[in-house]
């Protein structure tokens, strides 16, 4: 179809891009690596003895501990009210039905910013505190689209059959569930709960409002990023970082079947507009 | 099941939840729902509200008086203004850009590559995505302070080129962490183009410029409006990156500022309004020109 000069103009771009997507990204690598306290290119010396420096620095494993807390915890209240509003959405048919995906949606959809300042202000006007738990009810808030999401699309795929056999052979709601529905949407459980957590584990425009004086991993980052003396520190806690945040996303993708798979392709992208759709 | 015989009490409760169908809705969807109706639109209802209070100017204690002071400061002081223009002004510049880099990538995956390709490139674009915010950011600073990678790069090419701290490397930095974010919606919308249009359109005399034109490029505008709403709302809504790679501000920082550092909720809340007003009259325009359809 397209003309032999259209298709190499195409391929270039296409290269272009790509290498624009991940030089950045072998750059943070090659810097974890670097001898020298300096930025500067070329990296003339290699080492590795700043990952044990960060490994040992009682201020990183505060943080890395609070990040884990805080993404477990957000993940379960995730788990439960995502997968409760999904099997809602998806067995009733309701009067505001199209309100409540778009409720669901509406802390992803929203520029960061106002989320941080909307839950700022009820804690500042309730004289409640900042930290871990408020932080965690910020990441709740948006992890539920996550889990939502997946389990829907997964009901969705399958039949409502199956659950008419189970019934018609006997099982009662709890026995359909426990054998039928609950097997069914396991995997997309499992897919939400990894890409909630990762979400979680990411984030710092809210956590930077609700953490307080406490640290999360990207907490720590964006305070030391400007500190030279901290530098090499940074430079390792960037890779480790992006190694906890890929391996659930990994993991999702092979739960959730396949990389062409919508609902984990982008599901950051994808949690904001299929909720923006209806 | 044998008559008479002792029915389990799950039975008993599912039968009783068949029956009132209302009360298990309620059991599925109440706290979900109640979750997110206290928790996120009472936090918002509580931020439009607290947009028309004030901060003792002496002892900065809260004074939960209504009043349009914030407003009235916000359009008066030229500095918001310049802040507001300067953020709309680089979220549609970094959304063009991300559209024309886009583009080829997407295409290529969509109606080029082999189904193996397709999933490799599919993958590439994933992985930045998720590959942790801060993180890329953090290379951006990498790359473009002074003595590193791109001053070395333009070094050896014969010309110095230093974007640190300045509004091009805020135009770059964002343009790469939304990238992936606008190349996904094109990559959908690109995929769902029949192949019987272009052949149709091939068969009435049009060449492949002309094709691309009039047929493929309007059925992928949806696509591209829907991409844009996250690079624009991302954008309008982000205060680090202009903190870590740029010296000037933005709504975000602006916001950021009277928050963290004056310690002024009031003004902060009205302020982040403005990010709203903006997204709202975004989202306006593209569900005219069909991006909801796309999504």
């Amino acid at each position: 179809m397209e003309s032999r000069g259209a298709k190499l103009f195409i391929r270039v771009g296409a290269a272009v891009a790509l290498l624009f997507l991940f030089v950045p990204l072998v750059i943070v690598v090659l810097y974890a690596f670097n001898r020298s306290i300096g930025q500067r290119w070329p990296i003339t010396s290699y080492t590795t003895k700043y990952f044990a420096l960060a490994w040992h620095n009682p201020d990183l494993r505060t943080a890395l501990w609070n990040s884990v807390q805080i993404g477990v915890a957000a993940t379960l209240i995730a788990l439960v009210l995502g997968s409760l509003a999904a099997f809602a959405v998806h067995r009733f048919q309701f009067f505001g039905r199209d309100t409540v995906s778009f409720l669901l949606v509406l802390p992803v959809a929203l520029p960061g910013i106002v989320t941080a300042i909307a839950l700022s202000s009820t804690i500042t006007a309730f004289g409640a505190s900042f930290g871990l738990v408020a932080t965690l009810v910020g990441h709740a808030t948006f992890c539920i689209v996550v889990v939502y999401n997946n389990v829907l699309a997964r009901l969705r795929r399958t039949p409502g059959s199956l659950v008419e056999a189970s019934m018609d052979l006997g099982g009662d709601g709890w026995t359909t569930f426990r054998l039928v529905t609950f097997p069914a949407v396991r995997g997309a459980l499992v897919a939400g709960a990894l890409l909630a957590f990762a979400l979680s584990f990411d984030e710092i425009i809210v956590t930077n409002f609700l953490i307080g004086t406490n640290l999360t991993v990207p907490k720590f980052i964006f305070d030391n990023i400007r500190q030279p003396r901290n530098r090499p520190i940074v430079n390792v806690v960037a890779v480790a970082a992006m190694l906890i945040t890929l391996i659930p996303v990994i993991l999702a993708q092979r739960l959730a079947g396949g990389a062409t798979n919508p609902s984990v392709a982008g599901a950051k992208a994808q949690s904001a507009q299929s909720g923006m759709g209806v | 099941m044998a008559e008479g015989q002792e029915q389990g009490w799950t039975t008993r409760l599912s039968a009783f939840f068949y029956r009132h169908r209302g009360l298990k809705l309620s059991g599925f969807l109440g706290a979900p729902l109640l979750w997110l109706l206290v928790v996120y639109l009472g936090s918002l209802a509580l931020m439009l509200v607290a947009a028309f209070w004030r901060v003792d100017s002496f002892t900065g204690d809260l004074v939960r008086q209504w009043g349009t002071q914030n407003f009235v400061t916000l359009w008066s002081v030229s500095v918001y203004r310049t802040i507001a223009v300067r953020t709309v002004g680089i979220a549609v510049a970094v959304s063009l850009t991300d559209i024309v880099l886009a583009f080829p990538l997407a295409y290529y995956a969509a109606r080029m590559a082999t189904p193996r390709r397709r999933n490799m490139v599919l993958i590439a674009v994933v992985v930045p995505l998720w590959a942790n915010y801060l993180v890329r950011l953090f290379a951006w600073r990498l790359i473009l302070s002074s003595g590193g990678f791109l001053t070395a790069m333009t070094q050896k090419l014969g010309f110095h080129l230093d974007l640190g701290n300045t509004n091009w490397a805020i135009w770059l930095t964002f343009s790469y962490l939304w990238l992936p974010f606008v190349l996904l919606p094109i990559y959908a919308a690109l995929e769902r183009v029949p192949s019987s249009y272009l052949e149709a359109s091939g068969d009435l005399g049009a060449k492949g410029w002309m094709t691309f034109r009039r047929v493929v490029f309007p059925l992928v505008i949806p696509g591209i409006v829907a991409g844009t709403i996250f690079s624009f709302s991302l954008t309008l809504g982000d205060y680090i990156v202009p903190q870590i790679v740029g010296n000037t501000k933005f709504i975000g920082n602006a916001i950021y500022d009277s928050f963290g550092v004056a310690n002024d909720l009031p003004f902060a809340a009205a302020y982040a309004l403005v990010p709203i007003g903006v997204m709202a009259v975004y989202l306006f325009m593209a569900k005219r020109l069909g991006a909801f359809e796309a999504l």
